[in-house]
C-alpha cells in the first residue's frame, strides 16, 4: 500500500527516515505527528492550539482523540488531511512528510483520506446519489465506474431505497450514513470522524458506531474519530489519547484509560460513566462504625489488571458474615474486566482492614466508604 | 395606434431590462465568486484585488441611476455611437445593474455553509471545483431571488431611461401620460408595469423555490 501510494503521488523516498531502525513500530505507523504545533493569531497575541504532539497511529488500529471543547481535537485531526496547516512539527502519513505538498499531491492524499463530519456536511441541493457520486465525478472517474461504486456504498450503508432522496429529507442517522458512504468512494485507507455522532441521538449512535466497526474490520483502514464522548471511545476504540489544552495529557489501550485513569481530565470525562454512590446512601453513610454491629460499605474497583472476572461466591465466602450487593457493574472492553461492585458487610469476624485486605486479592482497588447501620 | 405604441413600449422595456440583467447575469456571477472567494479566509484569498474590486462596485452602487445615466452619455456614445434609443440605455442600465446583482449573489455565496467547503476540501476537490459543484449549485436558490430582484429593479431604472429618450414603457407614461395630462395612457402603462412585475416576480419566487432543496 505504502508503494502503491509513493508511486501514485510521485513521491521520492521518505527525508525523516531517522530513529526509525530503532524504533519499528514507527516505521510501520500509518500517520504519525512528531513535535506537532498549531498557534492561532489571537486577539490578544497568538494562541497556541496544540503543542509539542508526539503520535503514531497503526494501520488498521481504531484510534480516538477525546477532550473537552477546545482542547485542540478538531485542530490536530484536521492537519493529517491538512484541512488545518500546523506551525510546528511534522505529519508523516506512510512516512511521507506532508507538510510541503502543492495542490496536486494535497488532492491525490486527500482521495486516500475520507472524512465524515459532525453535521455531516452534505450538499443540499445534491441527491443522496450525487452527493456520494461527487468526489469521483471531480476526479474524472468514469461513468460507468462511478455508477457501480455509488451503489456499492449506498448498499453498504443501507440507503438504496434512498438514492433520489434530498438530505433534506433524511434523518440525522441516515445523513451521517451518505456521509459515510461519500468518505469511503475513493477506497481510502484512513477515515477520520470529526464528532461523527455528537449530533445523534443514542439509538443512532450505536447503529454509526456498529457500521464504523464493520467497515474498520471489512475493509481494514485506519480511523481516527475525535469525540468528547468517552461512551464512542469504549464503544469502538483500540487506543485513545486525551487532549487538554493542545496537549496530550494521557494515551493508552482504552481498557487501561478507562481503569486506570490517572489525568484529572480523564476523569472528569469518564465521570458520567461511573455508578456514583446512591444519594439515600451517601446520607445514611458514617466515617466511623455508629454500633458495633455496622455494616462496612466497600467499593471494588476492577481496573482490567486480570483477564478473569471476580467470581462472587468465592469473593463473598471469603469476606464472611452477610455481604449485600449494593450497587455496580462489570463490562469487558477488549477482553478485561473493567467496573466496580459497592457492598456492604455485616456480621463478618473480620476487621476492616483485614476485609479490604481480603477483597483486594479479587479487585484491584479496594476502598472502604465507611458505615452503615 | 395607441396598440402599436404601447407594444413598441412594451418590446423597449423587455429588450433594455432583458438585455442589460443579461449582461449583469453573465459578468455579475463572477464577479460575486470573485468577491467571496478572494476574501481573508476564501479559496483564493487574494486582499488587494478583493478590496479593489469591493471598491468599485460600492462607487457604481453608490451613483443614484439618473446622474450615473447623465455621467456616463460620453462613455455610452463612445460605446454605441448614440446616446439616444434603446440600446443607449442598455450602457447605463448594464453598469448600474452588474454590481447591484453582483452584491446580492455575494450574499447568497457567503450563506454557503463553511463545513460544505470543508467537506469538499477533504474529498479532494481542486478549487474551481469547490466553486462548480459547491458554492454555486448551493447558492443558487438565493441567486435566482438575487436576479429577480435585479429585474425589477432594472424595470424601474428603464423607466428612468425613457425620460430621456430611450423609449419604452416609461417614456410612453413620461410624455403621453405626464406631459399631455393622458390619465388613461398613464394607467394603462401602470397596469401593463404591474403586470410585467408580477409575472417576473411570482416566477422568479417559484423558480427559487423549486430548486431549494433544504
Amino acid at each position: 500500500m505504502t508503494a502503491a501510494i509513493q508511486r501514485r503521488l510521485e513521491i521520492p523516498e521518505p527525508k525523516h527516515a531517522e530513529k526509525t531502525e530503532l524504533h519499528p513500530e514507527l516505521n510501520r505507523a500509518h500517520v504519525r505527528f512528531i513535535g506537532l504545533g498549531k498557534t492561532y493569531a489571537g486577539r490578544q497575541g497568538p494562541v497556541a492550539a496544540l503543542q509539542g504532539i508526539d503520535l503514531a497511529i497503526q494501520r488498521g488500529e481504531v484510534f480516538g482523540i477525546i477532550g473537552r471543547s477546545g482542547a485542540g481535537k478538531s485542530s490536530l485531526i484536521r492537519t493529517i488531511n491538512r484541512l488545518e496547516q500546523p506551525t510546528a512539527g511534522r505529519v508523516l502519513i506512510d512516512q511521507v512528510d506532508i507538510g510541503e505538498f502543492d495542490e496536486d499531491r494535497l488532492v491525490a492524499l486527500r482521495r486516500r483520506i475520507g472524512m465524515i463530519f459532525q453535521h455531516f456536511n452534505l450538499m443540499s441541493a445534491k441527491t443522496v446519489w450525487q452527493n456520494v457520486e461527487l468526489p469521483l465525478k471531480v476526479a474524472g472517474v468514469p461513468k460507468a465506474q462511478r455508477e457501480q461504486k455509488v451503489r456499492e456504498l449506498l448498499e453498504l450503508v443501507g440507503l438504496q431505497a434512498k438514492h433520489k432522496a434530498y438530505p433534506a429529507q433524511l434523518s440525522g442517522g441516515q445523513k451521517q450514513r451518505v456521509g459515510i458512504a461519500r468518505a469511503l468512494v475513493h477506497d481510502p485507507d484512513i477515515l477520520l470522524c470529526d464528532e461523527a455522532t455528537s449530533a445523534l441521538d443514542p439509538e443512532t449512535t450505536q447503529s454509526i458506531l456498529g457500521l464504523l466497526r464493520e467497515i474498520n474490520r471489512r475493509l481494514g483502514l485506519t480511523i481516527v474519530l475525535i469525540t468528547h464522548e468517552m461512551a464512542v471511545i469504549r464503544e469502538i476504540c483500540d487506543r485513545v489519547v486525551v487532549l487538554e489544552h493542545g496537549r496530550i495529557v494521557e494515551q493508552g489501550p482504552v481498557w487501561e484509560v478507562f481503569g486506570n485513569p490517572q489525568h484529572e481530565v480523564s476523569q472528569t470525562l469518564l465521570a458520567p460513566l461511573q455508578d456514583a454512590l446512591p444519594e439515600e446512601l451517601q446520607s445514611r453513610l458514617h466515617a466511623q462504625p455508629p454500633s458495633p454491629g455496622a455494616a462496612v460499605v466497600l467499593r471494588l474497583q476492577f481496573t482490567g489488571g486480570t483477564a478473569d472476572e471476580p467470581d462472587l461466591a468465592a469473593l463473598f465466602a471469603a469476606l464472611g458474615g452477610r455481604v449485600k450487593w449494593l450497587q455496580g457493574g462489570v463490562e469487558r472492553i477488549q477482553g478485561h474486566a473493567l467496573g466496580q461492585l459497592l457492598l456492604a458487610v455485616s456480621g463478618s469476624s473480620l476487621s476492616t482492614e483485614q476485609l479490604r485486605e481480603r477483597a483486594g486479592q479479587w479487585a484491584q482497588r479496594v476502598e472502604v466508604l465507611g458505615y452503615v447501620v | 395606434m395607441w396598440f402599436d405604441r404601447l407594444l413598441q413600449g412594451f418590446i423597449d422595456t423587455f429588450l433594455m431590462v432583458g438585455v442589460s440583467s443579461l449582461i449583469a447575469l453573465l459578468v455579475g456571477i463572477p464577479m460575486a465568486v470573485i468577491l467571496v472567494t478572494s476574501d481573508k479566509g476564501g479559496i483564493y484569498q487574494a486582499p488587494l484585488l478583493n478590496r479593489a474590486l469591493g471598491a468599485f462596485v460600492n462607487l457604481f452602487r453608490s451613483i443614484p441611476f439618473l446622474i450615473l445615466m447623465v455621467a456616463l452619455i460620453p462613455f455610452t456614445r463612445l460605446i454605441v455611437g448614440t446616446t439616444y434609443g434603446v440600446w443607449a440605455a442598455v450602457v447605463p442600465l448594464t453598469i448600474a445593474a452588474t454590481p447591484f446583482f453582483a452584491r446580492i449573489a455575494e450574499v447568497s455565496l457567503r450563506e454557503v455553509d463553511h463545513g460544505l467547503i470543508e467537506a469538499a476540501q477533504a474529498m479532494g476537490c481542486r478549487r474551481w471545483h469547490i466553486v462548480w459543484h459547491v458554492l454555486l449549485p448551493e447558492a443558487l436558490p438565493g441567486i435566482v431571488g438575487g436576479f429577480t430582484i435585479t429585474l425589477v429593479t432594472m424595470i424601474n431604472s428603464s423607466a428612468m431611461a425613457g425620460a430621456i429618450g430611450a423609449g419604452g414603457l416609461g417614456d410612453i407614461a413620461y410624455r403621453y401620460g405626464y406631459q399631455r395630462f393622458d390619465s388613461q395612457i398613464m394607467l394603462t402603462v401602470i397596469v401593463l408595469l404591474v403586470a410585467l412585475v408580477a409575472v417576473i416576480q411570482v416566477g422568479g419566487d417559484r423558480l427559487a423555490r423549486g430548486l431549494n432543496k433544504r
